[in-house]
């Protein structure tokens, strides 16, 4: 390689004024863009999202206007799509792991603020007024309240009370009572129909931070907020019955009773999510069958694809072999197709009622294997499945690697006396070893988080009872983490937890790189090119 | 004949005759291999041509042969079939264009220019790539949706937003795949070319992209297909049926009567596999040249 000869670089010119321009201009409506986001992203309390489209801001500017950084000009959009959407959802994800975000903890502090002030009650006490409820034939009501002071109003749901007499315009003559007889498009409700209307209690009449409900039947009343927030001490007191809630880790929490207030906010709650991973009982039961599973399977699915496809390698090696071309295309076809599309087909086929398999399977040896509910059938399929999905690419890459394989190796070999199996065993596999290790390598830690097969094939199941969450027995960590952060099935979704076992996974892929680069000379290689 | 030719000559014919056995050993798995992997796409072939349409009523050769099933897949209104076809060819279309055209400026740079940090540069690309960005896909929803308050169009349910993400990949090992085809063209070329006085631009776009592109049609055409076929990213970022990609709409199969819908899903699946495989049988040199890059020493 020419890496380290002196390349000749352009002479200097002097950059061509339009293309300066352009420059500018372009970097003009970047910065006034990016300026409103980040503007916008402060005020929505995206505070993660504002610094990283700042970096990005900055990025380009020094890019863009130092002639030093001229080279960085010819990838500044890589790099920023590499911040923002590579780089910063790694360090977000280290973030999250340290919140409670999640159902019941999706808002700032200041928007479940806002939304538990807006909580009311009832109050016992306090300014009442009489009613009597109309009914319009779509099922909606109004109300005519009297206050103690004689006042009469009309309330309806959704707008202020208004101010109105008997024999207002819409508004029918008084009875004996003062009260209206008929409100236009409304019909009058008796008493008794009122007091048993099981609707009417629950309506909440007039605007909305002001609204009437009815407290008995000759009363009703102003609806109260329920908390009141003293920003001192980070507290909400219940105005109905005085219980002071303490902010517990993002949530409401009263010390007396144990009760929250929902929704709570989103806090940096430290190691907690690690702390639950790792000691909740109800969580490290799945969670060691789930680790176990996910250590087994790329195992298995390495040393099978890997095996099948070097056999049909070292078979098509030979060159007599009639058809070779045709049999390895033919052979390459899983490769081809997508592999979410090949993933249901199995599916479809191995169907334990109406599948071809289990139909073959059944007819052949009277046995129809449970492919999705029994444990150790489901990982089998799996396990299958990934065996047609992967060998190929070994077969590929190993008869590439064979033919670089030098013949006169052999041949000393047949001269010393070594048979095929001895041949194999100390010359080709070695050297075949070698070549693709880093290969098998990328391949395990691509199975590590193979979620598209899991997920497509039996969506981790069958279920493994007992378990608080959802898991299953096939499932691997980055399934579970998706089931836990967008498919929880009623339990809500919980970023905070399924971030924290991301930041497992990240570990335990980055360890096993790390020994790859340690125990093969793979990166010194790499050096050696750039 | 002396006793010792006539040894030689059994064991000539013996070798000869054990050389074939073998090799009708090898046919025969080699044959039974083949039936282990083509039979799904022959078995999805016939499902799509059954008029049955069910999992379980189907032979491989199915009697009546039609094309009820495709009548049915582009006539279910809550199948938009032809839209998620679109969809995939416009989200990997646009990906595929952007990415290659990044991809290509920075291997460009990284080949034909010296500056501080790029060692560094070429290093950290690769080992982010160790990462995946599946695993931090809470992270990347979570964004997404933040952005999409702001920015309504590159939110949640949005294409824009998904090409985004995609995007964010480019900067990888697509990067030294280029920066290798690019280092083999020769410096003369483009030394040549400053002696005359042309900018590094001029350089780039009208000596080394053509002589580039016909690798770049076949890493573009692999680019598109690996943007085609994900599914993690765009069933996270897109919920509403009419927004998925074709992966993710046939996926959708499996929900409820995965085994009555059989027909219809094989018709799509079809029409959704056929194209990528002869694509890929038809480059399958290429591909296998690309793939061993870095691995096999030549």
């Amino acid at each position: 390689m020419t890496a380290n000869n002196p390349v000749p670089q352009p002479k200097k010119q002097a950059e061509n004024p339009f293309s300066v321009l352009l420059r500018l201009f372009f970097l003009l409506v970047f910065d006034l863009g990016s300026g409103w986001f980040i503007v916008q992203a402060v005020q929505s309390g995206y505070l993660q999202l504002a610094a990283v489209v700042g970096v990005v801001f900055l990025l380009v500017n020094l890019v863009l206007l130092l002639p030093q950084a001229y080279a960085y000009r010819w990838m500044v959009t890589g790099l920023s799509f590499l911040v923002l959407f590579t780089i910063y959802p790694m360090l977000f994800t280290i973030y999250i792991a340290f919140t409670n975000y999640g159902d019941g903890h999706l808002l700032t502090q200041q928007q479940a603020l806002a939304v538990i002030e807006k909580e009311t009650y009832l109050p016992k006490t306090g300014k009442s007024y009489k009613w009597t409820a109309f009914k319009a034939a779509d099922n909606s009501y109004a109300l005519w309240l009297i206050d103690p002071d004689g006042n009469t109003y009309l309330g309806k749901v959704g707008s202020a009370l208004v101010p109105a007499k008997p024999g207002d315009p819409g508004i029918g003559q008084a009875d004996s009572n003062g009260i209206p007889t008929s409100i236009d498009g409304f019909t009058r409700l008796n008493p008794i129909l009122a007091a048993t209307d099981k609707e009417l209690p629950n309506i909440k009449f007039g605007e909305a931070g002001k609204t009437i409900q009815i407290r008995s039947p000759s009363e009703a009343a102003e609806l109260k907020p329920r908390y009141a927030y003293d920003p001192a001490a980070n507290t909400l007191t219940d105005q109905e019955n005085g219980e002071v809630y303490n902010d517990v880790n993002g949530t409401y929490t009263s010390r007396t009773s144990g009760k929250a207030i929902v929704p709570g906010y989103r806090a940096v709650i430290g190691f907690q999510n690690f702390v639950n991973f790792v000691q909740s009982p109800a969580l490290r039961g799945p969670l060691v069958q789930i680790l176990v599973w996910n250590f087994v399977f790329p195992t298995l699915s390495v040393l099978s694809t890997f095996s099948l496809g070097l056999a049909i390698a070292l078979m098509f090696n030979d060159k007599d072999f009639p058809l070779k071309k045709v049999f390895r295309t033919l052979l390459l076809i899983p490769y081809t197709i997508p592999s979410v599309i090949t993933v249901l087909i199995w599916r479809g086929m191995m169907n334990p009622d109406l599948g071809i398999i289990n139909h073959l399977t059944k007819t052949w040896f009277g046995f129809s294997p449970p492919w999705f509910s029994e444990p150790i059938w489901a990982q089998a399929g799996v396990l299958l499945v990934n065996l047609w999905l992967g060998y190929p690419y070994f077969m590929l890459i190993t008869s590439g690697a064979l033919q670089s394989i030098p013949a006169d190796l052999y041949e000393a070999a047949k001269i010393d006396g070594a048979n095929s199996w001895q041949a194999f065993r100390n010359i080709t596999l070695p050297l075949l070893l070698v070549a693709v290790g880093p290969l098998l390598i990328a391949s395990y830690v691509y199975n590590f988080n193979n979620f598209g097969l899991i997920y497509l094939f039996i969506n981790g199941g069958p279920p493994i009872v007992g378990a608080t969450t959802q898991a299953g027995h096939t499932d691997i960590l980055i399934s579970y983490v998706y089931n836990l952060a967008f498919a929880s099935g009623g339990r809500g979704v919980q970023y905070g937890l399924a971030s924290a076992i991301s930041i497992i996974v990240f570990f335990i892929v980055g360890t096993i790189t790390l020994v790859q680069f340690r125990f093969t000379n793979m990166w010194e290689e790499v050096s050696k090119n750039v | 004949m002396s006793k010792l030719a006539s040894t030689y000559q059994n064991l000539r014919s013996s070798q000869r005759f054990m050389n074939r056995v073998s090799l009708v050993i090898k046919l025969v798995i080699a044959v039974i291999l083949v039936v282990f992997s083509v039979f799904p796409v022959l078995w999805i072939f016939s499902a799509a041509l059954d008029p049955t349409s069910q999992l379980g009523s189907q032979s491989l050769i199915p009697p009546q042969a039609g094309f009820q099933n495709f009548e049915k897949l582009f006539n279910d209104p809550l199948l938009p079939f032809w839209k998620w076809v679109w969809n995939s060819i416009k989200v990997s279309g646009i990906t595929t264009i952007l990415s290659i055209s990044i991809t290509t400026m920075a291997a460009f740079a990284f080949s034909r220019l010296r500056f501080a940090g790029r060692i560094t540069m070429l290093k950290a690309i690769l080992l982010i790539q160790v990462f995946p960005n599946l695993l931090a896909l809470v992270a990347i929803y979570l964004m997404i949706e933040q952005t999409g308050h702001i920015i309504p169009w590159l939110g949640l349910e949005t294409h824009a937003g998904l090409i985004l993400v995609y995007l964010g990949g480019s900067m990888g090992i697509n990067i030294w795949l280029m920066k290798g085809f690019l280092d083999t063209i020769p410096r003369a070329i483009d030394e040549a070319a400053m002696l005359d006085g042309a900018t590094n631009w001029q350089i780039f776009t009208q000596l080394l992209l053509p002589l580039l592109r016909p690798i770049l049609v076949v890493v573009g055409i692999l680019a598109f297909i690996g943007t085609y076929g994900d599914f993690v990213l765009a069933r996270i970022l897109l919920s509403k049926a009419e927004n998925y990609t074709l992966m993710v709409g046939l996926a959708l199969f499996t929900n409820n009567q995965f085994a009555q819908n059989w027909g219809p899903f094989s018709a799509g699946a079809l029409i959704g596999a056929l194209p990528v495989m002869i694509i890929y049988l038809a480059l399958q040199d290429q591909i296998a040249g690309g793939l061993t890059v870095g691995a096999v020493k030549e």
